[in-house]
C-alpha cells in the first residue's frame, strides 16, 4: 500500500515539517516552545531518512533514524533541565531576555 | 694508538662539565675543583705524549699521512658533509703539545694564584673549556670544526677576561675583545665560504689535494681573508687593540690564552694552510710585512708603558708579529718553532707578572716596584732566563727560534723585513731589560704597607715557573740550526706537513718569492757566513738595547725623565700608543654607534614598531566593529546558522 504512493509526496511533508520548525525557532520566544519545533525538525529529517530508506531498500535510513531518536532523547533531558535551572535563576525562559553572553 | 687522539680534548671537556654544572650547585671544596681540572689537563698532556711518540715511530713520510680520526658525520646536508673528526700530523701533534702541555703548569699555577678568589670553580671551568676549544682548534680536520675551536676559544677569552666582571674595566675590555675578534672571524667565515664553494669540502685533506685547481685570484682572496681572520685572533695590525686591554684577566689568563695558546691559533692556521699560502705569493707577502710592520709598531708601544702587563702584552704582539714575518717569507716550521718556545718564555714572563703581582699586593705599576729580587728570589731568576730567551741571547730557546725566522726572512731575500726585525728586536731587548731592571733592582718604591708584605709565592706557583724556565732554556735545543752544527730536528719533524721540500718544488712557479725552506740545508758557503754573521748582528743589537737599558735604567736613573721632558712630542705620542684606539673610537665605534642609534630612531622606532602598533590598532578598529553581531540573542545566531545551511545548499544543488 505504501508503495503506491510515490516518495517526492513523503519528501514534501518532511520539508513542509522542517520549514515549520526552522520558522517556529526563529520566531518563538518561550523556550521550551523552539525547543519543540527542534524535535520537529528532527522529525521531519527522519521521516526523510525512512522514506530513502524505504525507496532505495536499505536499512542505512532506518539505523540513522534511530540515532537521531536516541540523541533527540538525550537532548530532551538536557535542554529541560536546563530550562528548569534558567527559570529558577532568572524567572523567565523567555529567548530574548536571556541574552548575557554578548560583548 | 694514535685513535685515541679524541682522547685528548675529551679530558678538559669532562673538567669543564663537572667544575662548571656540578661544583657550581654543590659548592665543591676548593682541592676537588683544582685537582679535577690539573688532573683532566694531566691526562691530555700525557695522551699528547703518548701519540707524540708513537707518531715519532712512523716514517717521517707516514707521520703526514696519518688517516684522520673520524668520530661521527655532523652535519650532512646536501653537497656539504662534515664530520667530526680529528687529524693528527707533526704540526697538529705539536701544537697539542705545547697547548696541553703549557697548559697544565698554568692550571697548577691558578690553583695558587686564584686560591682566595670566590670565583675560584667558575674560574677553572672556564680554563679547561679554554683548554678544550683550543684543543679542539688544533687538532680538528676540517675547516668547520676548526672554527667551533675558533669560536669557543673567542668566547673563553670574553669569559676570562671579564672573569671580574663587576668592575667596568674588565667588562668593557672582554666585550672589546670579543668584538674586535667578530672582524677577523667575518674574514674567516668568508674564505670558508670560498673554499666550499670551489672546492665542495671542508676538509683538509681534501681541501689541500684539491688546492692545485684553484686559480691565482680565487687563492690570493680565500688567503687573503684567511689572513683577515688571522689577524683577529693573533693580534696583527690593524686588529691588535683589543689584547693589551684583555690584561684585565687574571694573570695566568693572561698567560695562556693571551701569550701562549690562544693568540698563536692564527699563525697555527695560516702554517696549517700553508698549501694554499704557498700559492698566492701576493698573499705571502701581505703577511710578511703586516708581521713585521706589527713586530715593530707594538714593540714600539712596548717602551714606554708602565704597566708590567701591558708591556708583556706589547711584547706578545710583537713576537707574534715574528711569527707572521716567517710564515709570511714562507719559513713555516720557523714559525711555529717561534711559537713554541714564545709559548714556554711568553707564559712564563706573565706567569712571573702574576708572581709580582702576588709579592707586591696586586700592585702593576713598575715605578711603584723596584729592589724585590732578593725578596722573592726564584721569582726573579726565571724571570731573569725568560727575559734572556726573549731576547735572544745565545743558549736560550729565543734565539734559536728567533734567529731562525731572521735568517730566513734576509735569505728569502726580504732584506728590509730583516732590517725592521733586527731593529724590533732591539727595541725588545731594551722594553724587557727596562722591565727588569726597574722591577727588581733599584730603589724599592712601594709603600711601607706593602713593603712589609713582599714574599716569594708558594711552591705551587713557583713549581711551574722552574719547568717554565727549564723549557725556556732547553726549549731551543730542539731546533739547532745546521750552521751551528745542529741537525734541526723541529724542521725536520715538521717537514712532511709544511713542505720541507727543497726549494718548494711544486709551487715555485707561483712565488715571486723565493721560497726559504730548509734552514741552512742548501749547504753553500757563503750562505753559512753570512747566517753566522747575522747571528752575531742580532746578537749584538740584542746586547746594545740591554745596554742601554742598563745606562737609563740602573746607572743614570735620572737621565729618562729629561729625555722624556726634551722630546715631549714624541714621548706623549708613544706614551699614548700613538693614539689609535683614540683613532679607532673617531672612525669606526662612533660612526657605528651613529649608525646603531639613527637605525634604532627612525628604523627601529619609525619602521618596525610602528608597523606592528598600525597592525594592532586595526584589529582592535576590526573588533569594536564586529563585535556588535554577537549580540546574546539566540534566535539571532540560529537565524545566522539556517541562512548560512542554506547557502551552501543552494550552492551545492546549483
Amino acid at each position: 500500500m505504501l508503495s503506491s504512493v510515490p516518495p517526492i509526496y513523503f519528501l514534501i511533508v518532511s520539508a513542509v515539517i522542517f520549514a515549520i520548525g526552522a520558522v517556529g525557532v526563529l520566531i518563538r520566544r518561550n523556550a521550551i516552545v523552539i525547543f519543540m519545533c527542534i524535535e520537529m525538525m528532527l522529525s521531519a529529517v527522519n521521516l526523510t531518512l525512512i522514506t530513502a530508506s524505504h525507496h532505495l531498500n536499505s536499512l542505512d535510513g532506518v539505523v540513522m533514524v534511530f540515532f537521531v531518536m536516541t540523541v533527540a532523547a538525550a537532548e530532551a533531558a538536557v535542554g529541560l533541565a536546563i530550562f528548569v535551572l534558567l527559570f529558577r535563576g532568572r524567572g523567565t525562559i523567555k529567548v530574548d531576555e536571556i541574552n548575557l553572553l554578548k560583548w | 694508538m694514535i685513535e685515541l687522539v679524541w682522547l685528548i680534548p675529551l679530558f678538559p671537556a669532562i673538567g669543564f662539565l663537572f667544575n662548571g654544572l656540578i661544583g657550581r650547585w654543590v659548592g665543591l671544596d676548593k682541592r676537588i675543583v683544582g685537582w679535577t681540572a690539573c688532573s683532566a689537563l694531566g691526562l691530555s698532556f700525557l695522551f699528547s705524549i703518548l701519540i707524540f711518540f708513537s707518531l715519532l715511530q712512523l716514517a717521517p713520510e707516514a707521520r703526514a699521512a696519518v688517516p684522520d680520526t673520524v668520530l661521527f658525520d655532523w652535519i650532512v646536508s646536501g653537497d656539504l658533509k662534515t664530520v667530526i673528526g680529528y687529524k693528527v700530523d707533526p704540526l697538529s701533534i705539536i701544537m697539542a703539545l705545547v697547548v696541553s702541555g703549557v697548559s697544565f703548569f698554568i692550571h697548577i699555577y691558578s690553583v695558587g694564584y686564584m686560591h682566595d678568589d670566590p670565583g675560584f670553580t667558575r674560574y677553572f671551568a672556564y680554563l679547561n673549556l679554554f683548554v678544550f676549544m683550543m684543543l679542539t682548534l688544533v687538532l680538528a680536520n676540517n675547516f668547520l670544526f676548526m672554527f667551533v675551536g675558533w669560536e669557543g676559544v673567542g668566547l673563553c677569552s670574553y669569559l676570562l677576561i671579564g672573569f671580574w666582571f663587576e668592575r667596568d674595566a674588565p667588562a668593557n675590555a672582554g666585550k672589546k675583545a670579543f668584538v674586535v675578534n667578530r672582524v677577523g672571524d667575518f674574514g674567516f667565515l668568508l674564505a670558508m665560504f670560498l673554499i666550499f664553494v670551489h672546492l665542495g669540502t671542508l676538509e683538509f685533506n681534501g681541501v689541500f689535494a684539491g688546492a692545485h685547481s684553484l686559480d691565482a685570484v680565487t687563492v690570493t682572496i680565500i688567503t687573503l681573508l684567511l689572513f683577515v681572520g688571522a689577524a683577529g685572533k693573533s693580534v696583527q695590525i690593524p686588529l691588535y687593540v683589543w689584547l693589551p686591554d684583555a690584561m684585565e684577566g687574571p694573570t695566568p689568563v693572561s698567560s695562556l690564552i693571551h701569550a701562549a695558546t690562544m693568540v698563536t691559533s692564527g699563525v697555527y692556521m695560516i702554517a696549517r694552510c700553508n698549501i694554499l699560502y704557498s700559492m698566492a705569493p701576493v698573499s705571502m707577502a701581505v703577511v710578511a710585512i703586516v708581521g713585521a710592520a706589527t713586530a715593530l709598531f707594538a714593540a714600539s708601544m712596548g717602551l714606554l708603558q708602565f704597566d708590567i702587563k701591558r708591556v708583556l702584552a706589547y711584547s706578545t704582539i710583537s713576537q707574534l708579529g715574528y711569527m707572521f714575518l716567517a710564515v709570511g717569507v714562507g719559513a713555516f716550521s720557523a714559525g711555529i718553532f717561534h711559537l713554541m718556545t714564545h709559548a714556554f718564555f711568553k707564559g712564563l714572563l706573565f706567569l712571573g707578572a702574576g708572581s709580582v703581582m702576588h709579592a707586591m699586593s696586586g700592585e702593576l705599576d713598575m715605578r711603584n716596584m723596584g729592589g724585590i729580587w732578593k725578596r722573592t728570589p726564584i721569582t726573579f731568576w726565571t724571570f731573569l732566563i725568560a727575559t734572556l730567551a726573549i731576547v735572544g741571547i745565545p743558549g736560550f730557546a729565543g734565539f734559536f727560534s728567533k734567529d731562525e725566522i731572521l735568517w730566513q726572512a734576509f735569505n728569502s731575500g726580504h732584506r728590509y723585513l730583516w732590517l725592521v726585525g733586527a731593529v724590533a728586536a732591539g727595541m725588545t731587548a731594551f722594553y724587557m731589560f727596562r722591565l727588569v731592571f726597574v722591577t727588581f733592582f733599584g730603589r724599592c718604591r712601594a709603600s711601607e704597607e706593602v713593603k712589609k708584605h713582599i714574599h716569594e709565592s708558594p711552591p705551587v706557583m713557583t713549581i711551574p715557573l722552574v719547568v717554565l724556565a727549564c723549557l725556556s732554556v732547553i726549549g731551543g735545543y730542539v731546533g739547532i740550526p745546521h750552521v751551528l752544527g745542529g741537525r734541526n730536528f723541529f724542521h725536520e719533524f715538521l717537514a712532511p706537513v709544511l713542505g720541507g721540500h727543497p726549494e718548494g718544488a711544486g709551487h715555485a712557479a707561483f712565488s715571486l718569492v723565493r721560497p726559504a725552506f730548509a734552514s741552512g740545508g742548501a749547504g753553500e758557503g757563503a750562505g753559512i757566513n753570512m747566517e753566522l754573521l747575522l747571528m752575531g748582528v742580532s746578537v749584538a743589537i740584542a746586547i746594545i738595547g740591554i745596554c742601554i737599558a742598563f745606562y737609563l735604567y740602573i746607572w743614570k736613573t735620572k737621565v729618562p725623565k729629561r729625555l722624556g721632558e726634551r722630546f715631549k712630542t714624541i714621548y706623549t705620542i708613544v706614551f699614548n700608543k700613538y693614539y689609535v684606539d683614540e683613532i679607532y673610537e673617531a672612525c669606526f665605534v662612533n660612526s657605528t654607534k651613529r649608525l646603531g642609534t639613527f637605525l634604532w630612531h627612525r628604523f627601529d622606532d619609525g619602521v618596525i614598531d610602528r608597523s606592528v602598533n598600525l597592525v594592532a590598532d586595526l584589529m582592535l578598529w576590526l573588533g569594536r566593529v564586529l563585535r556588535r553581531i554577537q549580540t546574546g540573542r539566540v534566535q539571532g545566531y540560529a537565524l545566522g546558522i539556517i541562512l548560512g545551511a542554506v547557502i551552501i545548499i543552494a550552492f551545492l544543488i546549483r
